[in-house]
């Protein structure tokens, strides 16, 4: 597309001729994800996680399209029509926990596919807008997953949706009556939970608009690599496919078979038991806790203990808690150091898994009680997450004596041997 | 700008965070829920693990348990009396076990339309034992008997900690009084290990050998009862968990060949590409 190499499309077939004179359609898909996508030939399998959440959010959209064809968002239906898909729709209880575990796979992979991107400096120009969209899409799941949490009306779901909407009551003077306003009530109930099912109907498809920019944007770069050093020329590149659909292939392969694992033999072991307790506003659980993967999250909001600097303690930790998303949008201009990938920046390659380390204590806390030692752990790893990407990572760039780079990709690839290596098995030199 | 901006960010939040570390604890005070509480019991069950499937015999001696004991109390309002054909009754015995159920069905008097009730069919879900919540109350000393469709995934540990609060009734030790002096079971409740605050509201539901009368011969020792009936509260948790695990096993193996497959295509593709 953007690249001067890259490849024109030449339609052979002659329907396909008559098709893109009218609509280039056919040129669109041959240049997104075709022969005339030219990608690094380097990438590792972290490059698959992109392709994995695609896939994720069409399974969320399929079996949530269908389970909204069986589920009744009213708040005395919702608990038992969830029920009667798991018990009487036919393969409901496969739709359901299809949805249910569907929603943790597009976390896992999604962490995954973010945390590459800080790893080999995916944020850093001429990508700062694919970062920025990604960090868009974050956002918009976290609210959807919230959301369709809430729908099965468990008794998590209710106290989850009493918690986060809480938040809004934080914001000073205007807090309650925008709390009640957003609500419909003074607390969840039947019209809460109207518009969270309308919402979470909605966003899906937000979603997956803002993922046509985040490829459209990515496109106009082209992909990064493990070596970070741009592409140079032809021989840096292969083309998306065969060569990339076949890797993702693969990929697409092992997620089906740890999604399957979860769905069919552990379909329960990332929720929480007190969601099959229908919802009750007069019982309050021993300990709320969100879904696993807010669990970082809710461990800076509750890391914020006293009140500090004239902003009382609940609205520094919903500060926090925002601001511990919202501060990546400026990681772009924060980190401004020239050279991407971590593998040649050994301070920040340092800080980098210690951040890693610190986002899973971190959702240990948020899983863990509010009490000793877990709060004090929890509020070290908080400063450390805060201190990461407003302190380390600014004074680290500007600092840190990087390796020396390779000159291209493919002399990273093939170490000044001839382009094409002989084929496998046939005396390879070293 | 924008570093210095943000550097002040980070050391606003990670001052206030500092603040709030070196902030003292109230001390707080050992209680005798968190010192006594125990871990489920570890009991086997035939649906254990990833390819278990449930034992017929078993569930219908659970039911038998469920009917004759906890039904008295504990209503099951998403189990239908046609689910039970799943677990080996037959049409006719599923219609007999609807017609004699104790508790009758609300309905109305077709030719006043005043309340009634009638006698269940297998169509009906199990009738609840009390009409609502504060009937079930003021039957039980102010506690309320927990709904059991769902019991055996709503309590960390399901059927493992069902029957961990069945058979885990004892009298309250003497070092726990002797520590927490205040920490006495009330009269009108039970200790028990295994519920979360050691004193749980439920009489002890089986008390001798032979409660119940197993009709496949089977000796009917509370141990027994209480796996049994467990294991029943499983399946109606979970009527699923056998189609579940056999489509989960199809389909690993069509994966397992198809990604393998996958990843020779993949192997073959970049075969003459260095990466």
């Amino acid at each position: 597309m953007s690249f001067p190499w890259a490849e024109n499309y030449a339609p052979k077939n002659p329907l396909m001729k008559w098709v893109d004179e009218k609509l280039p359609l056919p040129r669109l898909v041959y240049n997104a994800v075709g022969a005339g996508y030219p990608v690094p030939r380097n990438l590792n399998y972290f490059w698959n996680f992109g392709v994995l959440a695609g896939i994720a959010l069409t399974v969320q959209i399929v079996t949530g399209i269908v389970l909204a064809m069986h589920y009744a968002s009213n708040a005395d239906m919702a608990f038992n029509s969830v029920e009667g898909i798991m018990r009487d729709v036919n393969s409901g209880w496969l739709l359901r926990y299809m949805h249910m575990n569907g929603a943790s796979m597009f976390f896992i992979v999604v962490y995954i596919h973010i945390f590459r991107g800080l790893y080999y400096g995916s944020y850093k120009a001429p990508r700062e807008m694919v970062w920025l969209l990604g960090v868009v899409i974050f956002l918009l799941m976290m609210a959807t997953a919230f959301m369709g949490y809430v729908l099965p009306w468990g008794q998590m779901s209710f106290w989850g949706a009493q918690v986060i909407t809480g938040f809004f009551s934080a914001i000073p003077v205007v807090g309650d009556p925008i709390h009640t306003w957003l609500l419909g009530g003074f607390a969840p109930d039947n019209a809460a939970l109207n518009r969270f099912f309308s919402l979470h109907y909605l966003l899906p498809f937000v979603i997956a608009g803002v993922i046509v920019l985040h490829i459209w944007a990515l496109h106009i770069p082209g992909s990064n690599n493990p070596t970070g050093v741009d592409v140079k020329g032809p021989q840096d590149t292969v083309p998306f496919h065969p060569y990339y659909t076949a890797k993702d292939g693969f990929g697409v392969g092992v997620f089906l078979i740890i999604f399957t694992l979860l769905v069919c033999f552990w379909p329960n072991m990332l929720g929480h038991p007190d969601n099959y307790i229908q919802a009750n506003p007069l019982s309050t659980p021993a300990h709320i806790v969100p879904e696993w993967y807010f669990w970082p999250f809710y461990a800076i909001l509750r890391a914020f203990t006293v009140n500090w600097f004239w902003i009382p303690a609940k609205l520094w930790g919903v500060l926090a808690m925002f601001g511990s998303i919202l501060l990546l949008f400026f990681l772009p201009w924060l980190d401004n150091s020239p050279v991407r990938s971590a593998n040649y920046r050994p301070a920040y390659r340092i800080a980098f898994w210690v951040l890693v380390v610190d986002v899973l204590i971190l959702g240990w806390i948020g899983k863990s009680p509010a009490e000793e030692p877990y709060v004090r752990i929890g509020q070290v790893a908080a400063m450390y997450y805060f201190a990461h990407f407003l302190l380390i990572v600014p004074i680290i760039a500007m600092v840190e004596k990087t390796k020396p780079l390779p000159n291209s990709i493919s002399e990273s690839v093939l170490h000044g041997e001839a382009e094409e290596a002989a084929p496998i098995g046939v005396g390879s030199a070293h | 700008m924008l570093r210095f901006l943000a550097g002040l960010v980070g050391l606003g939040f990670v001052s206030a965070l500092f603040i709030a570390f070196v902030m003292p604890r109230e001390k707080v005070e050992p209680s005798a829920a968190h010192e006594y509480h125990l871990p489920e019991k570890e009991v086997k069950f035939s649906f254990d693990g990833p390819l278990g499937t449930y034992d017929r015999q078993q569930l219908q001696r659970g039911f038998q348990v469920y009917k004759e004991v906890c039904s008295a109390c504990h209503s099951m309002k998403l189990v239908a009396f046609r689910d039970l054909e799943e677990i080996g009754f037959s049409k006719p015995e599923v219609k007999a076990i609807a017609k004699q159920w104790p508790v009758e069905v609300p309905s109305i008097n077709p030719d006043t339309g005043e309340a009634a009730t009638r006698k269940a069919i297998p169509s009906d879900y199990f009738p609840s034992p009390y009409a609502n919540e504060t009937a079930a109350r003021a039957a039980n000393n102010n506690a309320l008997p927990p709904d059991m469709s769902l019991l055996a995934k709503a309590r960390e540990g399901g059927p493992h900690y069902i029957y961990s609060i069945i058979t885990g009734y004892q009298s309250q030790p003497a070092d726990l009084l002797k520590r927490f002096p205040d920490a006495k079971t009330p009269t009108g409740l039970h200790y028990n290990p295994y519920f979360a605050n050691l004193n749980i509201a439920m009489p002890p539901p089986l008390v001798a050998d032979g409660q119940v009368t197993y009709s496949d011969g089977t000796k009917a020792s509370v141990d027994q009862m209480a796996q049994d009936v467990s294991a029943f509260l499983m399946w109606a948790a979970e009527p699923k968990l056998e189609n579940r695990h056999r489509t989960g096993t199809a389909v690993l193996i069509y994966l397992i060949i198809a990604t393998a497959f996958a990843y020779g295509a993949y192997r073959n593709i970049w075969r003459d590409k260095k990466h």
